[in-house]
């Protein structure tokens, strides 16, 4: 009984082969498209007699921003320009997802209350504001702040030295003194403090089983530092207040009313879908959870922090990362209403330069580096959080 | 045994008045500790400061058909900024005369999306009432034939071309998605690195560059010549975004289905093609109906930005009818208007995915 021949198989119906055949037949036809696009569009730049390349970054920009954060002038170069609209980006992604977060945080608990008024009116919030476009919601702040809001001569007064009106949100700051610049290192130096006392008060309690009260060590810490360090370097109170002068308000710190409109956009529409996450999250912790906590006699606030907040968190970070990276995206969409924002900038650019391909390119490249690195540090969080199964 | 009587009980004795009725519900639901109670009266203090002042505004002192000129001195909301304009707001540059045929195309789409709503009419002959739909929607938008005046797409605006671009987007997007999400799970390097390339990219970009690529970028990758209609590549924008999220969710899908299905799939036989269709698909995508509904809706959102790149869908038109200065005040009407119509839609879908949910669950 010899064994039968290797039946032969022809190559399109080996399973191996074809999928070899496929996949370069597929890479064939992306190829020959990317060199059609491409021969396209050198023939048409060459045709346009549109410069290409990078090296307007260095020419002058020739146009003015509204608000930066480093100085800026029209003799800048168009690669100022753009670090100036990025850094507006930051600014504005940073601070609506500080503000985004808290407030989300607790229209999602408000929505578990068992006070039923609270948890409807929190479900009612996150039903509107999930499901109007957040580029509406811009138009309507803008415009709330350029019809509705008063003018600066008759501008709402709150409390003292904050005055709401068209021209935005413009109140009292504390008089430039150097205690100030020491104030914000010793905040610093008490975190790294902080850091450093509860890694050491973990590893105490793990050996001996003593608890520290590290919450108010903490807090003493980051509030007591620089308040100290403020009573030392003679306790400045002077305070630099604006005061209505023609037209418009002098001194004081002014927030524009593009900034303020795009930011309670994005903060308004974000934190109705960070509800909604912290919501799910706080839900998938079963309630034997907390009973299980309480009978091993933890305190509320040791079940909170020990048991409950790490097996939410689990479930929280990663839809919550990525409502942080939706809402970066969106703050693209102060285009529309005048900040000067990267894409704003850029688009400010490929308007004067014609160099559209260049541009659109950098707007892509922005964006896609701040996803990978929030997708690079959502991996090794994850990694660090992840389930430790025996 | 006598003499021990037992008087029949004459009166239940009812649960106290405070634990029943409107004032048990109250003392359950509002005031069941200190701080709930704290919370219902400051809530309750702070809605009385809002509401009757809203309503005063919205309903007691508007004005609801009058000019522009009265409105101005009036206190409250001035509707008539609405029925004034309703028919740019809605019809955009459509030829005035012409403007019962989106109407016609808008009713005709409504009427399918509801008769489709019952799932015992999910059958072959609403495919083609679709397809006859469809033509017969793109036939009254354009014109041309039968006696209707034709009307060039650059004069399509306001609502029928936010539905327009909506609903193409989501019917080219989600089969698109889930090719992209099978790719992504295939065992073809070439494929899946080309499939991860793209989704990633797409996803990591907003959709204004995108948009910005189609209206501006793109005429420069075509032949000299050749031009695309500027609504079609902001439609063409609009599908590869949001496929890219509709495989992301497809993807998730066809993670949570076991490994057994695909090997009893095999083991019947069946080829990848057939597995696919009659064994995974099926399964997989009942269980992303909520996060795919979702995505569908961020996409008929998402249609608004098309204002950027200057296409008159509802958003524009209400924009160009606030930069008229008789109107210019009433900003706030106005984008509520439009707010309430995506708002309408919105909870339609997200109203209808629940449902359809709760029918699809066979408890596995």
């Amino acid at each position: 009984m010899g064994t039968p021949p290797p039946a032969t198989v022809p190559f399109y119906n080996d399973p191996k082969k074809r999928s070899i055949l496929f996949q370069l037949l597929t890479l064939l036809m992306v190829g020959l498209l990317a060199f059609y696009l491409i021969s396209n569009t050198l023939a048409n730049v060459e045709k346009q007699s549109i410069a290409t390349g990078f090296g307007f970054l260095e020419k002058e920009a020739a146009f003015e921003i509204g608000e930066s954060a480093l100085s800026y002038s029209a003799a800048d170069t168009y690669g100022r320009a753009l670090v100036v609209g990025f850094l507006n980006t930051l600014i504005v992604s940073l601070v609506g997802i500080i503000i985004t977060v808290i407030l989300g945080t607790l229209i999602g608990i408000a929505r578990l209350s068992s006070n039923w008024l609270v948890s409807k009116l929190a479900a009612a919030y996150i039903e509107v504001f999930q499901d109007i476009p957040v580029l509406l919601q811009l138009f309507f702040w803008y415009a709330f702040f350029y019809n509705v809001l008063p003018s600066p001569r008759q501008a709402i007064h709150p409390i003292m030295g904050v005055f709401l009106s068209n021209r935005g949100l413009v109140f009292a700051v504390p008089e430039t003194h150097p205690v100030y610049k020491y104030m914000g290192i010793s905040v610093i130096v008490a975190c790294v403090v902080v850091y450093f006392l509860r890694r050491w008060a973990r590893q105490r309690q793990a050996r001996t089983g003593q608890p520290f009260p590290i919450f108010r060590a903490s807090l003493a810490l980051v509030v007591g530092l620089p308040l100290a360090t403020w009573a030392a370097g003679g306790a400045p109170t002077a305070m630099n207040v604006p005061v209505l002068k023609g037209f418009n308000f002098i001194g004081g710190a002014n927030i524009s009313p593009e900034f303020t409109a795009l930011l309670l956009g994005l903060i308004f529409y974000t934190a109705a879908f960070v509800a909604e996450v912290v919501r799910a999250g706080i839900q998938s912790v079963s309630k034997g959870q907390t009973e299980a906590a309480k009978s091993l006699g933890l305190r509320p606030s040791q079940v909170l922090n020990l048991v409950i907040l790490p097996q939410a968190l689990r479930v929280i970070i990663p839809p919550m990362t990525s409502q942080m990276l939706n809402l970066t995206k969106n703050s693209s969409l102060a285009v529309a209403i005048g900040y000067p924002d990267f894409v704003s900038v850029a688009g400010t650019t490929i308007n004067q330069t014609g160099q559209a391909i260049e541009g659109v390119a950098l707007m892509m490249i922005v964006y896609l580096t701040l996803s990978l690195l929030t997708s690079a540090f959502m991996n090794w969080y994850n990694k660090k959080m992840a389930l430790v199964e025996r | 045994m006598a003499g021990t009587d037992i008087k029949p009980i004459k009166e239940v004795i009812k649960p106290p008045a405070t634990s029943v009725g409107a004032l048990g519900w109250m003392r359950a639901n509002l005031f069941n500790n200190w701080f709930n109670s704290v919370l219902t009266l400051f809530t309750l203090y702070t809605l009385s400061k809002i509401v009757p002042a809203f309503i005063r505004w919205a309903f007691i002192d508007s004005q609801w058909l009058s000019t522009g000129e009265a409105c101005k001195g009036a206190d409250g909301a001035c509707w008539s900024i609405i029925p004034a304009n309703i028919r740019f707001i809605i019809f955009g540059f459509f030829p005035y005369e012409s403007q019962w045929r989106p109407l016609v195309a808008m009713v005709l789409l409504i009427g399918l999306l509801f008769y489709s709503r019952n799932r015992d009419h999910w059958k072959k002959s609403l495919t083609y009432a679709w397809g006859a739909g469809l033509i017969i929607m793109g036939l009254l938008m354009k014109g041309g034939i039968l006696g209707l005046a034709a009307v060039e797409s650059t004069q399509w605006g306001g609502l029928p071309l936010t539905l327009l671009l909506s609903v193409f987007g989501l019917a080219a997007a989600y089969p698109l998605g889930v090719v992209l999400a099978l790719g992504r799970a295939s065992r073809m390097k070439a494929i899946k690195v080309l499939c991860i390339v793209y989704i990633e990219m797409i996803r990591g970009v907003p959709l204004i560059t995108l948009l910005f690529m189609s209206s501006i970028v793109f005429p420069l990758f075509l032949p000299e010549g050749v031009t695309v209609n500027v609504i079609l590549r902001a439609q063409v924008a609009i599908i590869m975004f949001t496929a890219a999220y509709i495989a992301e969710v497809v993807r998730g899908g066809l993670q949570g289905m076991a490994k057994g299905q695909y090997e009893a799939a095999e083991s019947l036989g069946l080829n990848y093609y057939q597995t696919m269709r009659l064994v995974i698909l099926p399964q997989a995508l009942r269980i992303v109906i909520p996060p795919t509904v979702s995505q569908l809706i961020s996409a008929l959102k998402d249609t608004s930005l098309v204002v950027i790149i200057a296409l008159y869908d509802l958003l524009k038109t209400t924009q160009s009818v606030l930069s008229n200065p008789t109107w210019m005040a009433f900003s706030s009407e106005a984008y509520i208007f439009v707010a309430l119509i995506y708002f309408g839609c919105c909870y339609f879908m997200s109203s209808y995915s629940r449902r359809l949910e709760k029918e699809l669950d066979r408890g596995f």
